[in-house]
């Protein structure tokens, strides 16, 4: 008999760990995301079946319990749910008020850390990302040399930074690069 | 780099995440079919390219996503105003103003 074949999932981004006396670079687990467009009504039956209230406001965010929502747009948020992998967020019943879509597997992230994660980030990302500017809580769609990111300041020296997965060579690369220049 | 004010975001931000989407307020009647060759190559085709003032659409395309509207300066490439997509164009007298 044939012997099953067995499909191993991996995160496009494993392995990838970098610190120096300045800035680390971590890889965030695997995690639930939906990409959320939503009209007011269904973004607010959303965040309740989620728990959550759908940050409003420009670059805003929301977080309980290990999920965050992150303002993209008027009408476009990017949830993550970090306990819960795999464990679908799309609502069990369809809805004209919203779309969100399963996005979990599209995105792979990373954690930039340290005293030098806003020059690290600064190196290709033209954003200002001081903390008067993007304080804690900021989120926002942004560039990072050529890939288009989402970046979310977590603490005062951290972000998290969500990236398609098939731009990881890339990022990684300029990612370390930059993390490498931030300690001179 | 120049800064560009989106009135989605509410705030300044870096050209890199704009696309520009050619010239704003241009009238696209319902009933195209109708039009003679000359009146739809003008309204299809046909666009200004001032030294000066020009009304232009952008997208915010790396942040919110959004299209809206800019009164741009093509010399000095000043931004003088942002406006959401389906606000009026500003008269011209506003536009006299926002050059001073
Ligand atoms: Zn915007």
């Amino acid at each position: 008999m044939a012997k099953p074949a067995i499909a191993l999932r991996h995160t496009p981004t494993e392995g990838h760990n970098f610190a120096n006396g300045v800035v680390s670079v971590s890889t965030a687990a695997p995690a639930s995301r939906i990409s959320l467009r939503a009209t007011p009504l269904g973004a607010n039956s959303f965040g309740k079946s989620l728990g959550l209230d759908l940050p409003k406001k420009p670059s805003g965010s929301a977080a309980k319990g290990g999920k965050f929502a992150l303002w993209l747009g008027p009408d476009e948020w990017l949830i993550i749910d970090e306990k819960n992998q795999d464990i679908s967020l799309v609502p069990k019943t369809a809805s004209t008020q919203l779309s969100a879509v399963d996005i979990s597997h599209r995105n792979a992230a990373y954690f930039i850390s340290g005293n030098g994660a806003e020059n690290t980030l600064n190196a290709a990302c033209p954003r200002n990302l001081s903390l008067s500017e993007f304080p804690v809580g900021s989120a926002t769609r942004t560039i990072f040399g050529k890939a288009e990111v989402v970046l979310y300041r977590t603490q005062n020296n951290t972000f998290r930074m969500e990236f398609w997965r098939s731009f990881t060579p890339y990022v990684w690369g300029l990612l370390l690069d930059a993390a490498r220049d931030s300690n001179n | 780099m120049l800064l560009i004010n989106c009135p989605y975001c509410e705030d300044d931000r870096p050209e890199l995440e704009f696309a520009n989407a050619g010239e704003a307020h241009i009238h696209r009647p319902k009933d195209m079919a109708d039009m003679s060759d000359e009146a739809f190559e003008a309204m299809f085709f046909i666009r200004d390219n001032p030294k000066g003032v020009i009304l232009e659409r952008w997208r915010h395309a790396h942040g919110c996503g959004r299209f809206f509207n800019a009164v741009r300066h093509t010399v000095s490439d000043k931004f003088l105003k942002t406006y959401m997509a389906g606000e009026p164009r500003p008269s011209d007298d506003e536009i006299t103003e926002l050059m001073k």
